[in-house]
């Protein structure tokens, strides 16, 4: 470092045998140049996932790295199993990717976090703005059919932003499922920005503005893929943790039932066996129906639920055989866990991307009085088996 | 989405063709394919695959579509 003639700080260094006494000072000159720093601000500090400031008409413009990190990375697996979802979000408003201008493309998006990595990661080649629209942090589609991802928002958000001043073009493009929330006619009327409809996957933008912003059918269509579907499922899980809990204290109480009035020993042994069976349920129809959903046969899900959560209770009955006295005692586990199975398969339908809700209230009308009934019927069959 | 199938017959998606002034947004918007454009006027190819997003509706300029699905 003391031989670094260049340095403007080399007349300061009190340099004894080649060593530096003030190393800190050089750091600090290089500081002070650096293009990201010179917008601290105190008690603020710069989202990871920032790497520089795009200077702008209305002021610098946050210019986000569209490679994700290893913390980006962990964090989407740790929110795939439902831990932290629903505080996982950026901040709404304006930011950019590349080297973007007046003449480039303007990208609406939701701020949920795992929507913005999403999309942020597929921007790589382009030069664009992305205006995060505040929807709770909850995703494009979801939020548009809660009202969120709406046309106010959007409104709301271009105006804050005054995207007219960063952009010559009067046009933004908005994901297509955002058009559940989103009427193209009413963001004109009142912004007087187009709304131009995007592909439904961000990994298709790059190809749809080189065709001048023209999708193709594929780019129109919503895929239930295997991978797709079995990315839910720890969520599918999750969410009935609490329930799940609440289902397993009931049955060591149920089990304990019999003739001496209540048995600790018997709540436990036959308690253990019921609690098998509640896993098996529960992983029959919030995993396995999910996974092997257009292979199970029928249309609805609670009835899908019902063969997978059969065929799974079978095998239960099968490996716990030596845990199982009486035949009522295996009618009521197999019962059980078919129920368990066919509620959560049923469950299942508010996460799928083509049942309407005309068709899930139909089909809840028909299956819970049915799944009421066998969840008696096996409640009942227990409770004879202690006897 | 042909592979995938729920219930038939449910939907409550409606289109008044004479209303349609042929824009042809509700085929670009559906997720599904259940519009198609035949002679400058939608019509409704796939009722079946309608899941009752609302996405044709709330982008038709001419309220020539209707959908209502309670409240889901």
């Amino acid at each position: 470092m003391s031989t670094n003639k260049n340095s403007p700080l080399k007349k300061t260094h009190l340099s004894t045998s080649g060593v530096t006494l003030m190393p800190a000072m050089e750091k600090v000159k290089d500081n002070c140049c650096d293009p990201v720093s010179i917008h601290e601000k105190p008690g603020y500090s710069l989202c990871p996932y920032v790497d520089g400031f795009i200077t702008t008409d209305t002021g610098p413009v946050p210019r986000i790295k569209t490679k994700l990190s290893i913390h980006d990375r962990i964090s989407t697996l740790i929110v795939r199993c439902g831990i932290n979802r629903n505080q996982y979000r950026v901040a709404p408003g304006l930011y950019g990717v590349g080297q973007p201008d007046k003449t480039s493309e303007v990208l609406v998006t939701a701020n949920f976090k795992l929507t913005f990595d999403h999309l942020r990661k597929e921007l790589a080649p382009l030069n664009a703005w992305i205006l995060v629209l505040d929807t709770r942090g909850i995703n494009v589609w979801c939020a548009a059919g809660k009202g969120t991802f709406a046309t106010r928002e959007l409104v709301n958000q271009i105006q804050r932003a005054d995207l007219d001043k960063i952009v010559d073009h009067k046009r933004v493009i908005v994901p297509q499922l955002g058009a559940t929330g989103v009427s193209a006619r009413a963001v004109k009327k009142e912004s007087c920005f187009r709304v131009v409809y995007g592909p439904v996957r961000a990994k298709d933008i790059p190809k749809f503005l080189e065709k001048d912003r023209k999708a193709t059918a594929s780019m129109r269509t919503v895929t239930f893929s295997f991978v797709e579907r079995i990315v839910l499922t720890p969520v599918e899980l999750q969410i009935v943790l609490k329930p799940a809990l609440i289902t397993a204290l009931i049955l060591f109480i149920l089990s304990g039932l019999g003739p001496g009035f209540f048995s600790f020993s018997g709540a436990w042994s036959r308690g253990v066996t019921a609690l098998a069976f509640l896993l098996t349920g529960m992983v029959s129809g919030a995993v396995i129906t999910p996974a092997l959903l257009p292979y199970i046969p029928g249309r609805e899900f609670a009835l899908k639920g019902i063969i997978a959560g059969s065929l799974t209770g079978l095998a239960m009955l099968g490996v716990a055989s030596s845990a199982i006295p009486s035949f009522s005692a295996g009618l009521a586990l197999f019962l059980f866990c078919l129920t368990i199975s066919s509620f959560l398969a049923m469950n299942f339908t508010g996460t799928t991307p083509f049942t309407s809700p005309s068709g899930v209230e139909k089909e809840m009308k028909r299956h819970i009085p049915i799944q009421l009934i066998t969840l008696v019927l096996a409640s009942g069959l227990w409770l004879y088996s202690a006897f | 989405m042909k592979e995938f199938r729920h219930l038939e017959a449910v939907s409550t998606l409606m289109l008044d063709e004479d209303k349609c002034i042929g824009c042809s947004l509700c085929t670009e918007v559906c997720p599904h394919h259940v519009l198609e454009m035949h002679q400058n006027k939608a019509r409704i190819v796939d009722f079946n695959g309608c899941m009752e997003c609302g996405a044709c509706v709330n982008n038709c300029p001419s309220g020539a579509l209707a959908v209502n699905p309670g409240v889901g």
